[in-house]
Protein backbone atom coordinates (compact mmCIF):
# COMPACT_ATOMS: atom_id res chain seq x y z
CA UNK A 1 0.00 0.00 0.00
CA UNK A 2 2.61 2.53 1.08
CA UNK A 3 4.80 1.35 -1.77
CA UNK A 4 2.05 2.12 -4.25
CA UNK A 5 1.44 5.47 -2.67
CA UNK A 6 5.09 6.36 -2.86
CA UNK A 7 5.15 5.47 -6.51
CA UNK A 8 2.11 7.61 -7.14
CA UNK A 9 3.76 10.58 -5.50
CA UNK A 10 6.99 10.08 -7.44
CA UNK A 11 4.94 9.89 -10.59
CA UNK A 12 3.13 13.12 -9.78
CA UNK A 13 6.36 14.97 -8.99
CA UNK A 14 8.05 13.76 -12.17
CA UNK A 15 5.02 14.79 -14.17
CA UNK A 16 5.04 18.27 -12.65
CA UNK A 17 8.75 18.77 -13.23
CA UNK A 18 8.72 17.58 -16.82
CA UNK A 19 5.51 19.40 -17.56
CA UNK A 20 6.77 22.68 -16.20
CA UNK A 21 10.03 22.26 -18.13
CA UNK A 22 8.00 21.85 -21.30
CA UNK A 23 5.81 24.81 -20.41
CA UNK A 24 8.78 27.04 -19.66
CA UNK A 25 9.99 26.57 -23.25
CA UNK A 26 6.64 27.71 -24.56
CA UNK A 27 6.58 30.53 -22.04
CA UNK A 28 10.01 31.79 -23.11
CA UNK A 29 8.92 31.83 -26.74
CA UNK A 30 5.70 33.60 -25.80
CA UNK A 31 7.56 36.23 -23.80
CA UNK A 32 9.97 36.89 -26.64
CA UNK A 33 7.17 37.17 -29.15
CA UNK A 34 5.04 39.38 -26.91
CA UNK A 35 7.89 41.72 -26.04
CA UNK A 36 9.07 42.05 -29.61
CA UNK A 37 5.62 42.63 -30.98
CA UNK A 38 4.61 45.09 -28.30
CA UNK A 39 7.80 47.12 -28.59
CA UNK A 40 8.47 46.67 -32.28
CA UNK A 41 5.07 47.13 -33.80
CA UNK A 42 5.21 50.81 -32.92
CA UNK A 43 8.01 51.28 -35.47
CA UNK A 44 6.94 48.85 -38.17
CA UNK A 45 5.04 50.41 -41.04
CA UNK A 46 5.13 50.29 -44.81
CA UNK A 47 7.62 53.21 -44.86
CA UNK A 48 9.78 51.41 -42.31
CA UNK A 49 10.09 48.44 -44.66
CA UNK A 50 10.65 50.42 -47.87
CA UNK A 51 12.69 53.50 -46.96
CA UNK A 52 16.31 54.27 -46.21
CA UNK A 53 17.38 55.33 -42.71
CA UNK A 54 17.45 59.11 -42.16
CA UNK A 55 19.10 61.57 -39.76
CA UNK A 56 21.98 59.39 -38.64
CA UNK A 57 19.72 56.37 -38.48
CA UNK A 58 17.48 57.87 -35.85
CA UNK A 59 14.55 57.95 -38.26
CA UNK A 60 13.38 56.33 -41.47
CA UNK A 61 13.31 52.70 -42.55
CA UNK A 62 15.47 49.63 -42.87
CA UNK A 63 15.01 48.85 -46.57
CA UNK A 64 18.74 48.54 -47.38
CA UNK A 65 19.28 46.21 -44.43
CA UNK A 66 16.45 43.95 -45.61
CA UNK A 67 17.91 43.86 -49.12
CA UNK A 68 21.40 43.27 -47.72
CA UNK A 69 20.31 40.38 -45.53
CA UNK A 70 18.46 38.91 -48.50
CA UNK A 71 21.61 39.14 -50.67
CA UNK A 72 23.83 37.60 -48.01
CA UNK A 73 21.47 34.71 -47.26
CA UNK A 74 20.86 33.99 -50.94
CA UNK A 75 24.57 34.09 -51.66
CA UNK A 76 25.31 31.81 -48.73
CA UNK A 77 22.75 29.21 -49.73
CA UNK A 78 23.72 29.29 -53.41
CA UNK A 79 27.33 28.60 -52.46
CA UNK A 80 26.65 26.17 -49.64
CA UNK A 81 23.80 24.07 -51.03
CA UNK A 82 25.55 22.30 -53.94
CA UNK A 83 28.65 21.70 -51.85
CA UNK A 84 26.71 20.34 -48.88
CA UNK A 85 24.43 18.11 -50.95
CA UNK A 86 27.35 16.67 -52.92
CA UNK A 87 29.20 15.89 -49.69
CA UNK A 88 26.11 14.29 -48.22
CA UNK A 89 25.61 12.15 -51.33
CA UNK A 90 29.20 11.07 -51.19
CA UNK A 91 29.01 10.28 -47.48
CA UNK A 92 25.75 8.38 -47.65
CA UNK A 93 25.82 6.72 -51.09
CA UNK A 94 29.40 6.19 -52.12
CA UNK A 95 31.64 6.01 -49.06
CA UNK A 96 29.16 4.44 -46.65
CA UNK A 97 30.87 2.55 -43.85
CA UNK A 98 34.41 3.56 -44.71
CA UNK A 99 36.87 5.10 -42.29
CA UNK A 100 36.75 8.38 -44.23
CA UNK A 101 33.08 8.76 -43.51
CA UNK A 102 33.67 8.56 -39.78
CA UNK A 103 36.57 11.01 -39.93
CA UNK A 104 34.59 13.48 -42.03
CA UNK A 105 31.53 13.15 -39.82
CA UNK A 106 33.61 14.09 -36.79
CA UNK A 107 34.88 17.05 -38.80
CA UNK A 108 31.39 18.15 -39.76
CA UNK A 109 30.16 17.90 -36.17
CA UNK A 110 33.13 19.90 -34.93
CA UNK A 111 32.51 22.53 -37.57
CA UNK A 112 28.91 22.79 -36.39
CA UNK A 113 30.16 23.55 -32.88
CA UNK A 114 32.63 26.30 -33.79
CA UNK A 115 31.49 29.71 -32.46
CA UNK A 116 30.32 32.04 -35.19
CA UNK A 117 32.82 34.76 -34.30
CA UNK A 118 35.56 32.34 -35.31
CA UNK A 119 33.98 32.11 -38.74
CA UNK A 120 33.93 35.91 -38.82
CA UNK A 121 37.63 36.13 -38.13
CA UNK A 122 38.40 33.34 -40.58
CA UNK A 123 36.39 35.15 -43.24
CA UNK A 124 38.25 38.37 -42.50
CA UNK A 125 41.63 36.69 -42.73
CA UNK A 126 40.95 34.44 -45.71
CA UNK A 127 38.20 35.83 -47.95
CA UNK A 128 38.77 39.52 -47.23
CA UNK A 129 42.54 39.27 -46.83
CA UNK A 130 44.11 36.38 -48.71
CA UNK A 131 41.56 36.23 -51.56
CA UNK A 132 41.40 40.05 -51.60
CA UNK A 133 37.63 40.16 -51.91
CA UNK A 134 37.51 43.12 -49.56
CA UNK A 135 34.64 43.69 -47.18
CA UNK A 136 31.89 42.66 -49.56
CA UNK A 137 28.67 40.72 -50.10
CA UNK A 138 30.75 37.95 -51.63
CA UNK A 139 33.12 37.63 -48.66
CA UNK A 140 30.16 37.69 -46.24
CA UNK A 141 28.19 35.13 -48.23
CA UNK A 142 31.22 32.83 -48.38
CA UNK A 143 31.71 33.12 -44.62
CA UNK A 144 28.04 32.42 -43.95
CA UNK A 145 28.19 29.53 -46.42
CA UNK A 146 30.91 27.91 -44.31
CA UNK A 147 28.85 28.48 -41.18
CA UNK A 148 25.74 26.74 -42.52
CA UNK A 149 27.60 24.02 -44.41
CA UNK A 150 27.52 21.49 -41.54
CA UNK A 151 23.83 22.15 -40.88
CA UNK A 152 22.89 21.33 -44.47
CA UNK A 153 25.29 18.39 -44.72
CA UNK A 154 23.86 16.78 -41.61
CA UNK A 155 20.24 17.30 -42.63
CA UNK A 156 20.91 16.04 -46.16
CA UNK A 157 22.83 13.00 -45.03
CA UNK A 158 20.06 12.05 -42.63
CA UNK A 159 17.46 12.50 -45.34
CA UNK A 160 19.45 10.36 -47.78
CA UNK A 161 20.01 7.60 -45.27
CA UNK A 162 16.30 7.53 -44.49
CA UNK A 163 15.54 6.45 -48.07
CA UNK A 164 14.80 2.70 -47.92
CA UNK A 165 17.54 0.42 -49.25
CA UNK A 166 14.90 -1.49 -51.18
CA UNK A 167 14.48 1.51 -53.53
CA UNK A 168 18.18 1.46 -54.35
CA UNK A 169 18.18 -2.30 -54.83
CA UNK A 170 15.17 -2.09 -57.10
CA UNK A 171 16.89 0.40 -59.37
CA UNK A 172 20.29 -1.36 -59.38
CA UNK A 173 18.63 -4.70 -60.15
CA UNK A 174 17.14 -3.14 -63.30
CA UNK A 175 20.61 -2.29 -64.53
CA UNK A 176 20.70 1.34 -63.40
CA UNK A 177 24.16 2.66 -62.60
CA UNK A 178 24.77 3.94 -59.11
CA UNK A 179 24.61 7.55 -60.25
CA UNK A 180 21.35 6.93 -62.11
CA UNK A 181 19.97 5.36 -58.95
CA UNK A 182 21.01 8.33 -56.85
CA UNK A 183 19.75 10.91 -59.33
CA UNK A 184 16.41 9.38 -60.24
CA UNK A 185 15.38 7.51 -57.08
CA UNK A 186 17.31 8.46 -53.97
CA UNK A 187 17.55 12.24 -54.39
CA UNK A 188 13.87 12.80 -55.24
CA UNK A 189 12.87 10.72 -52.21
CA UNK A 190 15.22 12.65 -49.93
CA UNK A 191 14.40 16.09 -51.32
CA UNK A 192 11.97 17.23 -48.61
CA UNK A 193 14.55 16.55 -45.89
CA UNK A 194 17.33 18.18 -47.87
CA UNK A 195 15.31 21.33 -48.52
CA UNK A 196 14.34 21.50 -44.85
CA UNK A 197 18.03 21.52 -44.01
CA UNK A 198 18.61 24.25 -46.57
CA UNK A 199 15.93 26.49 -45.10
CA UNK A 200 17.18 25.94 -41.56
CA UNK A 201 20.57 26.99 -42.93
CA UNK A 202 19.12 30.12 -44.51
CA UNK A 203 17.34 31.18 -41.33
CA UNK A 204 20.58 30.68 -39.39
CA UNK A 205 22.48 32.76 -41.97
CA UNK A 206 19.91 35.58 -41.85
CA UNK A 207 20.19 35.93 -38.11
CA UNK A 208 23.96 35.84 -37.58
CA UNK A 209 25.91 39.01 -36.82
CA UNK A 210 29.43 37.88 -35.98
CA UNK A 211 30.32 36.23 -39.31
CA UNK A 212 29.38 39.32 -41.37
CA UNK A 213 30.61 41.97 -38.96
CA UNK A 214 34.13 42.05 -40.41
CA UNK A 215 33.42 40.56 -43.82
CA UNK A 216 30.40 42.23 -45.37
CA UNK A 217 28.45 44.58 -43.18
CA UNK A 218 28.38 48.34 -43.64
CA UNK A 219 27.53 50.78 -40.89
CA UNK A 220 25.43 52.84 -43.27
CA UNK A 221 24.90 52.82 -47.03
CA UNK A 222 23.10 55.55 -48.90
CA UNK A 223 22.40 53.16 -51.80
CA UNK A 224 21.79 49.50 -52.46
CA UNK A 225 24.74 47.24 -53.34
CA UNK A 226 25.47 47.23 -57.06
CA UNK A 227 27.86 44.28 -57.26
CA UNK A 228 28.98 41.32 -55.13
CA UNK A 229 32.01 43.40 -54.20
CA UNK A 230 29.97 46.13 -52.49
CA UNK A 231 29.45 46.31 -48.78
CA UNK A 232 25.89 45.93 -47.53
CA UNK A 233 23.77 46.72 -44.56
CA UNK A 234 22.20 43.72 -42.83
CA UNK A 235 19.38 43.39 -40.31
CA UNK A 236 21.21 41.89 -37.31
CA UNK A 237 24.20 44.19 -37.74
CA UNK A 238 21.90 47.19 -38.10
CA UNK A 239 20.38 46.40 -34.71
CA UNK A 240 23.84 46.00 -33.25
CA UNK A 241 24.97 49.36 -34.66
CA UNK A 242 21.90 51.24 -33.50
CA UNK A 243 22.20 49.76 -30.03
CA UNK A 244 25.93 50.33 -29.50
CA UNK A 245 27.49 52.88 -31.84
CA UNK A 246 24.98 55.66 -31.68
CA UNK A 247 25.43 58.00 -28.73
CA UNK A 248 21.69 58.51 -28.78
CA UNK A 249 20.94 54.83 -28.69
CA UNK A 250 17.88 55.27 -26.50
CA UNK A 251 16.30 57.48 -29.13
CA UNK A 252 16.33 54.58 -31.58
CA UNK A 253 14.82 52.04 -29.15
CA UNK A 254 11.66 51.66 -31.23
CA UNK A 255 13.63 51.29 -34.45
CA UNK A 256 15.79 48.58 -32.87
CA UNK A 257 12.79 46.58 -31.76
CA UNK A 258 11.13 47.14 -35.09
CA UNK A 259 14.17 45.77 -36.91
CA UNK A 260 14.38 42.81 -34.57
CA UNK A 261 10.71 42.12 -35.11
CA UNK A 262 11.22 42.07 -38.87
CA UNK A 263 14.17 39.71 -38.46
CA UNK A 264 12.23 37.46 -36.13
CA UNK A 265 9.20 37.39 -38.41
CA UNK A 266 11.46 36.47 -41.31
CA UNK A 267 13.09 33.56 -39.47
CA UNK A 268 9.86 32.32 -37.93
CA UNK A 269 7.96 32.39 -41.20
CA UNK A 270 10.79 30.49 -42.93
CA UNK A 271 10.64 27.83 -40.23
CA UNK A 272 6.88 27.73 -40.18
CA UNK A 273 6.84 27.43 -43.95
CA UNK A 274 9.08 24.39 -43.72
CA UNK A 275 6.90 22.73 -41.09
CA UNK A 276 3.70 23.25 -43.07
CA UNK A 277 5.28 22.15 -46.33
CA UNK A 278 6.82 19.06 -44.79
CA UNK A 279 3.62 17.84 -43.23
CA UNK A 280 2.03 18.21 -46.66
CA UNK A 281 4.79 16.17 -48.27
CA UNK A 282 4.73 13.56 -45.54
CA UNK A 283 1.06 13.01 -46.06
CA UNK A 284 1.74 12.26 -49.72
CA UNK A 285 4.73 9.97 -49.40
CA UNK A 286 4.12 6.57 -47.88
CA UNK A 287 6.71 3.91 -47.43
CA UNK B 1 12.19 -30.51 -89.18
CA UNK B 2 14.40 -27.52 -89.75
CA UNK B 3 12.67 -26.48 -92.95
CA UNK B 4 9.34 -27.20 -91.35
CA UNK B 5 9.84 -24.67 -88.59
CA UNK B 6 11.45 -21.92 -90.63
CA UNK B 7 8.88 -22.41 -93.35
CA UNK B 8 6.98 -19.19 -92.73
CA UNK B 9 10.15 -17.46 -93.84
CA UNK B 10 10.35 -14.60 -91.39
CA UNK B 11 13.58 -13.97 -89.53
CA UNK B 12 11.64 -13.65 -86.29
CA UNK B 13 10.36 -17.19 -86.58
CA UNK B 14 13.82 -18.47 -87.29
CA UNK B 15 15.20 -16.76 -84.20
CA UNK B 16 12.37 -18.10 -82.09
CA UNK B 17 12.98 -21.56 -83.40
CA UNK B 18 16.69 -21.33 -82.65
CA UNK B 19 15.97 -20.19 -79.13
CA UNK B 20 13.50 -22.99 -78.59
CA UNK B 21 15.96 -25.51 -79.90
CA UNK B 22 18.43 -24.62 -77.15
CA UNK B 23 15.99 -25.63 -74.43
CA UNK B 24 18.22 -28.38 -73.27
CA UNK B 25 21.23 -26.06 -72.97
CA UNK B 26 21.95 -24.61 -69.53
CA UNK B 27 21.56 -20.84 -69.40
CA UNK B 28 23.51 -20.46 -66.15
CA UNK B 29 26.41 -22.72 -65.28
CA UNK B 30 27.87 -22.42 -61.80
CA UNK B 31 31.14 -24.16 -61.09
CA UNK B 32 32.89 -24.34 -57.70
CA UNK B 33 31.19 -21.24 -56.29
CA UNK B 34 32.27 -20.14 -52.82
CA UNK B 35 30.78 -17.08 -51.19
CA UNK B 36 32.03 -15.10 -48.21
CA UNK B 37 30.61 -12.33 -46.03
CA UNK B 38 33.90 -11.15 -44.58
CA UNK B 39 35.39 -14.37 -43.18
CA UNK B 40 32.13 -16.33 -42.98
CA UNK B 41 31.65 -18.79 -45.80
CA UNK B 42 28.00 -18.74 -46.87
CA UNK B 43 28.12 -20.89 -50.01
CA UNK B 44 30.55 -23.75 -50.27
CA UNK B 45 31.59 -25.26 -53.54
CA UNK B 46 28.27 -24.92 -55.34
CA UNK B 47 28.15 -26.38 -58.83
CA UNK B 48 24.94 -26.43 -60.80
CA UNK B 49 23.58 -25.98 -64.30
CA UNK B 50 20.28 -24.16 -64.53
CA UNK B 51 18.42 -25.19 -67.66
CA UNK B 52 17.03 -22.63 -70.07
CA UNK B 53 13.33 -21.75 -69.79
CA UNK B 54 11.08 -23.26 -67.21
CA UNK B 55 11.13 -22.64 -63.48
CA UNK B 56 13.93 -23.67 -61.17
CA UNK B 57 12.99 -23.57 -57.49
CA UNK B 58 15.62 -23.05 -54.82
CA UNK B 59 14.73 -24.37 -51.38
CA UNK B 60 16.30 -25.02 -48.05
CA UNK B 61 16.16 -24.10 -44.38
CA UNK B 62 16.43 -20.48 -43.28
CA UNK B 63 19.90 -18.96 -43.43
CA UNK B 64 21.35 -21.61 -45.73
CA UNK B 65 22.29 -19.12 -48.42
CA UNK B 66 19.42 -19.16 -50.91
CA UNK B 67 19.20 -15.38 -51.19
CA UNK B 68 22.97 -15.18 -51.34
CA UNK B 69 23.02 -17.65 -54.23
CA UNK B 70 20.42 -15.63 -56.10
CA UNK B 71 22.25 -12.38 -55.51
CA UNK B 72 25.42 -13.90 -56.86
CA UNK B 73 23.79 -14.65 -60.20
CA UNK B 74 23.14 -10.95 -60.96
CA UNK B 75 26.01 -9.69 -58.83
CA UNK B 76 23.67 -7.76 -56.52
CA UNK B 77 25.79 -8.89 -53.58
CA UNK B 78 28.43 -6.39 -54.69
CA UNK B 79 26.67 -3.52 -52.92
CA UNK B 80 27.39 -5.21 -49.57
CA UNK B 81 30.82 -4.24 -48.22
CA UNK B 82 33.01 -7.27 -47.56
CA UNK B 83 30.94 -9.68 -49.66
CA UNK B 84 33.02 -11.76 -52.05
CA UNK B 85 32.34 -14.57 -54.54
CA UNK B 86 34.88 -17.06 -55.87
CA UNK B 87 34.47 -19.60 -58.64
CA UNK B 88 32.97 -19.40 -62.09
CA UNK B 89 29.49 -18.47 -63.11
CA UNK B 90 28.70 -18.55 -66.80
CA UNK B 91 25.64 -16.86 -68.19
CA UNK B 92 24.89 -17.89 -71.78
CA UNK B 93 28.48 -19.02 -71.97
CA UNK B 94 29.95 -15.72 -70.69
CA UNK B 95 31.77 -15.24 -67.39
CA UNK B 96 29.49 -12.95 -65.37
CA UNK B 97 32.40 -11.55 -63.40
CA UNK B 98 33.87 -10.19 -66.63
CA UNK B 99 30.58 -8.70 -67.81
CA UNK B 100 29.59 -5.16 -66.99
CA UNK B 101 27.18 -5.48 -64.00
CA UNK B 102 24.79 -3.06 -65.69
CA UNK B 103 24.57 -5.31 -68.77
CA UNK B 104 24.30 -8.41 -66.62
CA UNK B 105 21.45 -7.04 -64.50
CA UNK B 106 19.61 -5.93 -67.57
CA UNK B 107 19.65 -9.50 -68.85
CA UNK B 108 19.05 -11.13 -65.45
CA UNK B 109 16.18 -9.37 -63.70
CA UNK B 110 15.23 -9.66 -60.04
CA UNK B 111 12.07 -9.54 -57.95
CA UNK B 112 12.50 -9.09 -54.22
CA UNK B 113 10.91 -10.63 -51.17
CA UNK B 114 8.92 -7.55 -50.26
CA UNK B 115 7.32 -5.59 -53.09
CA UNK B 116 9.49 -2.51 -53.59
CA UNK B 117 7.83 -0.21 -56.11
CA UNK B 118 9.41 3.23 -56.49
CA UNK B 119 7.48 6.22 -55.13
CA UNK B 120 6.32 7.04 -58.65
CA UNK B 121 3.29 6.35 -60.82
CA UNK B 122 2.51 2.85 -62.08
CA UNK B 123 3.58 3.87 -65.57
CA UNK B 124 6.86 5.41 -64.41
CA UNK B 125 7.67 2.30 -62.38
CA UNK B 126 7.43 0.04 -65.39
CA UNK B 127 9.09 2.56 -67.73
CA UNK B 128 11.97 3.08 -65.29
CA UNK B 129 14.20 0.31 -66.65
CA UNK B 130 13.79 1.17 -70.34
CA UNK B 131 14.34 4.87 -69.57
CA UNK B 132 17.52 4.12 -67.64
CA UNK B 133 18.72 2.24 -70.70
CA UNK B 134 18.16 5.24 -72.90
CA UNK B 135 14.71 4.68 -74.40
CA UNK B 136 12.94 8.04 -74.65
CA UNK B 137 10.38 7.60 -77.43
CA UNK B 138 6.94 7.78 -75.90
CA UNK B 139 5.42 5.27 -78.32
CA UNK B 140 8.12 2.69 -77.56
CA UNK B 141 7.73 3.21 -73.81
CA UNK B 142 3.94 2.94 -74.04
CA UNK B 143 4.34 -0.34 -75.89
CA UNK B 144 6.81 -1.75 -73.38
CA UNK B 145 4.68 -0.72 -70.41
CA UNK B 146 1.58 -2.34 -71.85
CA UNK B 147 3.42 -5.50 -72.90
CA UNK B 148 5.08 -5.90 -69.52
CA UNK B 149 1.91 -5.29 -67.53
CA UNK B 150 0.09 -7.85 -69.70
CA UNK B 151 2.82 -10.42 -69.15
CA UNK B 152 2.69 -9.78 -65.41
CA UNK B 153 -1.10 -10.23 -65.50
CA UNK B 154 -1.74 -6.76 -64.11
CA UNK B 155 -2.82 -4.84 -67.22
CA UNK B 156 -6.56 -5.34 -66.89
CA UNK B 157 -6.54 -4.07 -63.32
CA UNK B 158 -4.51 -0.92 -63.90
CA UNK B 159 -4.91 0.09 -67.54
CA UNK B 160 -7.16 3.02 -66.66
CA UNK B 161 -5.05 4.35 -63.82
CA UNK B 162 -1.47 4.21 -65.03
CA UNK B 163 -0.85 7.70 -63.63
CA UNK B 164 -1.79 6.71 -60.09
CA UNK B 165 0.86 6.16 -57.45
CA UNK B 166 2.21 2.62 -57.25
CA UNK B 167 1.52 2.74 -53.51
CA UNK B 168 -2.22 2.84 -54.17
CA UNK B 169 -2.02 -0.82 -55.25
CA UNK B 170 -2.50 -3.83 -52.98
CA UNK B 171 0.51 -5.90 -51.90
CA UNK B 172 -0.12 -8.58 -54.51
CA UNK B 173 -0.60 -5.98 -57.22
CA UNK B 174 2.57 -4.22 -56.13
CA UNK B 175 4.50 -7.47 -56.46
CA UNK B 176 3.10 -8.04 -59.95
CA UNK B 177 4.04 -4.44 -60.74
CA UNK B 178 7.59 -5.27 -59.66
CA UNK B 179 7.51 -8.29 -61.98
CA UNK B 180 6.30 -6.07 -64.82
CA UNK B 181 9.03 -3.57 -64.01
CA UNK B 182 11.63 -6.33 -64.27
CA UNK B 183 10.12 -7.64 -67.53
CA UNK B 184 10.19 -4.21 -69.18
CA UNK B 185 13.92 -4.45 -69.83
CA UNK B 186 13.29 -7.83 -71.54
CA UNK B 187 15.55 -10.01 -69.38
CA UNK B 188 16.38 -13.59 -70.30
CA UNK B 189 16.38 -14.74 -66.70
CA UNK B 190 14.16 -13.63 -63.83
CA UNK B 191 15.33 -14.21 -60.26
CA UNK B 192 12.59 -14.19 -57.63
CA UNK B 193 13.46 -14.23 -53.93
CA UNK B 194 10.44 -15.50 -52.02
CA UNK B 195 8.12 -13.28 -54.06
CA UNK B 196 5.01 -14.50 -52.25
CA UNK B 197 6.17 -14.46 -48.66
CA UNK B 198 4.40 -11.19 -47.82
CA UNK B 199 1.23 -12.01 -49.76
CA UNK B 200 -2.06 -13.73 -49.00
CA UNK B 201 -2.90 -17.12 -50.65
CA UNK B 202 -4.96 -15.59 -53.46
CA UNK B 203 -2.26 -13.11 -54.44
CA UNK B 204 0.31 -15.93 -54.16
CA UNK B 205 -1.54 -18.16 -56.57
CA UNK B 206 -1.83 -15.27 -59.02
CA UNK B 207 1.93 -14.80 -58.87
CA UNK B 208 2.39 -18.54 -59.34
CA UNK B 209 0.20 -18.55 -62.45
CA UNK B 210 2.12 -15.57 -63.83
CA UNK B 211 5.40 -17.33 -63.14
CA UNK B 212 4.25 -20.44 -64.99
CA UNK B 213 3.31 -18.39 -68.03
CA UNK B 214 6.56 -16.47 -68.05
CA UNK B 215 8.50 -19.71 -67.90
CA UNK B 216 7.49 -20.43 -71.50
CA UNK B 217 9.78 -17.69 -72.76
CA UNK B 218 12.30 -17.04 -70.04
CA UNK B 219 14.16 -18.77 -67.28
CA UNK B 220 12.77 -18.24 -63.80
CA UNK B 221 14.78 -19.02 -60.68
CA UNK B 222 12.55 -18.76 -57.63
CA UNK B 223 13.42 -19.10 -53.96
CA UNK B 224 10.57 -20.47 -51.89
CA UNK B 225 9.98 -21.90 -48.44
CA UNK B 226 6.71 -23.41 -49.53
CA UNK B 227 7.09 -27.06 -50.58
CA UNK B 228 3.69 -27.11 -52.26
CA UNK B 229 4.47 -23.99 -54.18
CA UNK B 230 7.74 -25.49 -55.38
CA UNK B 231 5.96 -28.67 -56.41
CA UNK B 232 3.26 -26.75 -58.29
CA UNK B 233 5.39 -24.20 -60.03
CA UNK B 234 8.82 -25.63 -60.76
CA UNK B 235 10.39 -27.92 -63.32
CA UNK B 236 13.65 -28.28 -61.46
CA UNK B 237 14.48 -28.03 -57.77
CA UNK B 238 17.70 -27.33 -55.94
CA UNK B 239 17.89 -27.83 -52.18
CA UNK B 240 20.52 -26.05 -50.10
CA UNK B 241 21.40 -27.29 -46.64
CA UNK B 242 22.97 -25.34 -43.81
CA UNK B 243 26.54 -24.35 -44.56
CA UNK B 244 25.56 -23.34 -48.07
CA UNK B 245 25.90 -26.78 -49.62
CA UNK B 246 23.74 -27.55 -52.61
CA UNK B 247 22.74 -31.05 -51.55
CA UNK B 248 20.29 -31.90 -54.27
CA UNK B 249 19.44 -30.71 -57.75
CA UNK B 250 17.23 -32.30 -60.39
CA UNK B 251 13.81 -32.43 -62.01
CA UNK B 252 11.12 -31.53 -59.47
CA UNK B 253 9.29 -34.84 -59.67
CA UNK B 254 12.45 -36.82 -59.15
CA UNK B 255 13.67 -34.74 -56.21
CA UNK B 256 10.32 -34.83 -54.43
CA UNK B 257 9.76 -38.53 -54.97
CA UNK B 258 13.21 -39.86 -54.38
CA UNK B 259 15.69 -37.43 -52.87
CA UNK B 260 19.12 -38.97 -52.57
CA UNK B 261 20.47 -36.98 -49.63
CA UNK B 262 19.03 -38.15 -46.26
CA UNK B 263 18.89 -34.59 -44.87
CA UNK B 264 16.98 -33.50 -47.95
CA UNK B 265 14.53 -36.33 -47.33
CA UNK B 266 14.00 -34.99 -43.82
CA UNK B 267 13.66 -31.42 -45.09
CA UNK B 268 11.10 -32.36 -47.72
CA UNK B 269 9.20 -34.45 -45.18
CA UNK B 270 8.92 -31.27 -43.12
CA UNK B 271 11.07 -32.57 -40.31
CA UNK B 272 13.22 -29.42 -40.17
CA UNK B 273 13.73 -26.03 -41.84
N1 LIG C 1 24.72 -8.63 -45.49
C1 LIG C 1 25.18 -9.70 -44.81
N2 LIG C 1 26.30 -9.58 -44.07
C2 LIG C 1 26.77 -10.63 -43.38
N3 LIG C 1 26.21 -11.85 -43.37
C3 LIG C 1 25.10 -12.03 -44.08
C4 LIG C 1 24.51 -10.97 -44.85
N4 LIG C 1 23.42 -11.43 -45.47
C5 LIG C 1 23.30 -12.73 -45.09
N5 LIG C 1 24.30 -13.09 -44.28
C6 LIG C 1 24.50 -14.43 -43.70
O1 LIG C 1 24.62 -15.39 -44.72
C7 LIG C 1 23.87 -16.54 -44.44
C8 LIG C 1 22.91 -16.85 -45.57
O2 LIG C 1 22.00 -15.80 -45.69
P1 LIG C 1 20.86 -15.78 -46.80
O3 LIG C 1 20.12 -14.52 -46.67
O4 LIG C 1 21.46 -16.08 -48.12
O5 LIG C 1 19.96 -17.02 -46.33
P2 LIG C 1 18.57 -17.51 -46.89
O6 LIG C 1 18.75 -18.94 -47.24
O7 LIG C 1 18.08 -16.62 -47.96
O8 LIG C 1 17.65 -17.42 -45.62
P3 LIG C 1 16.10 -17.07 -45.53
O9 LIG C 1 15.39 -18.31 -45.94
O10 LIG C 1 15.89 -16.75 -44.09
O11 LIG C 1 15.84 -15.92 -46.44
C9 LIG C 1 23.17 -16.29 -43.12
O12 LIG C 1 23.87 -17.00 -42.13
C10 LIG C 1 23.27 -14.82 -42.88
O13 LIG C 1 23.48 -14.57 -41.52
MG1 LIG D 1 16.48 -15.18 -48.13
Amino acid sequence: MTERRRRRITQAIAFCLLGSAGLSVLLTLAIILYFMTAQGSRAVSWEFLTEFPRKGMTEGGIYPAIVGSFCLATGAIVISFPLAVSSAIWLSEYARGSLWVRVIRVGVNTLAGVPSIVFGLLGLAFFVGVLKLGVSVLAGALTLALLILPIIIRASEEALRAVPTSFREGALALGATQWQTVRTIVLPAALPGILTGAILGVSRAVGETAPIMFTAAAFYMARLPRSPFDKVMALPYHVFVMATENPNYWRTKDLQFGTTLVLLALVLSLNLGVVVWRTGLRRRKRW
Amino acid sequence: MVTGTVESGSLQTAIEWMERDTDAEPVIEVEGLNFYYGRDRTLSDVSVSIPQHGVTAIMGPSGCGKSTFLRTLNRMYEVIPGARAEGTVLFAGEDIFKLDPVTLRRRIGMVFQRPNPFPKSIYDNVAYGPRVHGIRRRSVLDGLVEESLIRAALWDEVKNELKKSAFSLSGGQQQRLCIARALAVRPQVLLMDEPCSSLDPKASSQIEATTRELAAELTVVIVTHNLHQAARVSDHVGVFLSGGVLAEFGPTKKVFEAPRHPDVQDYLAGRFG
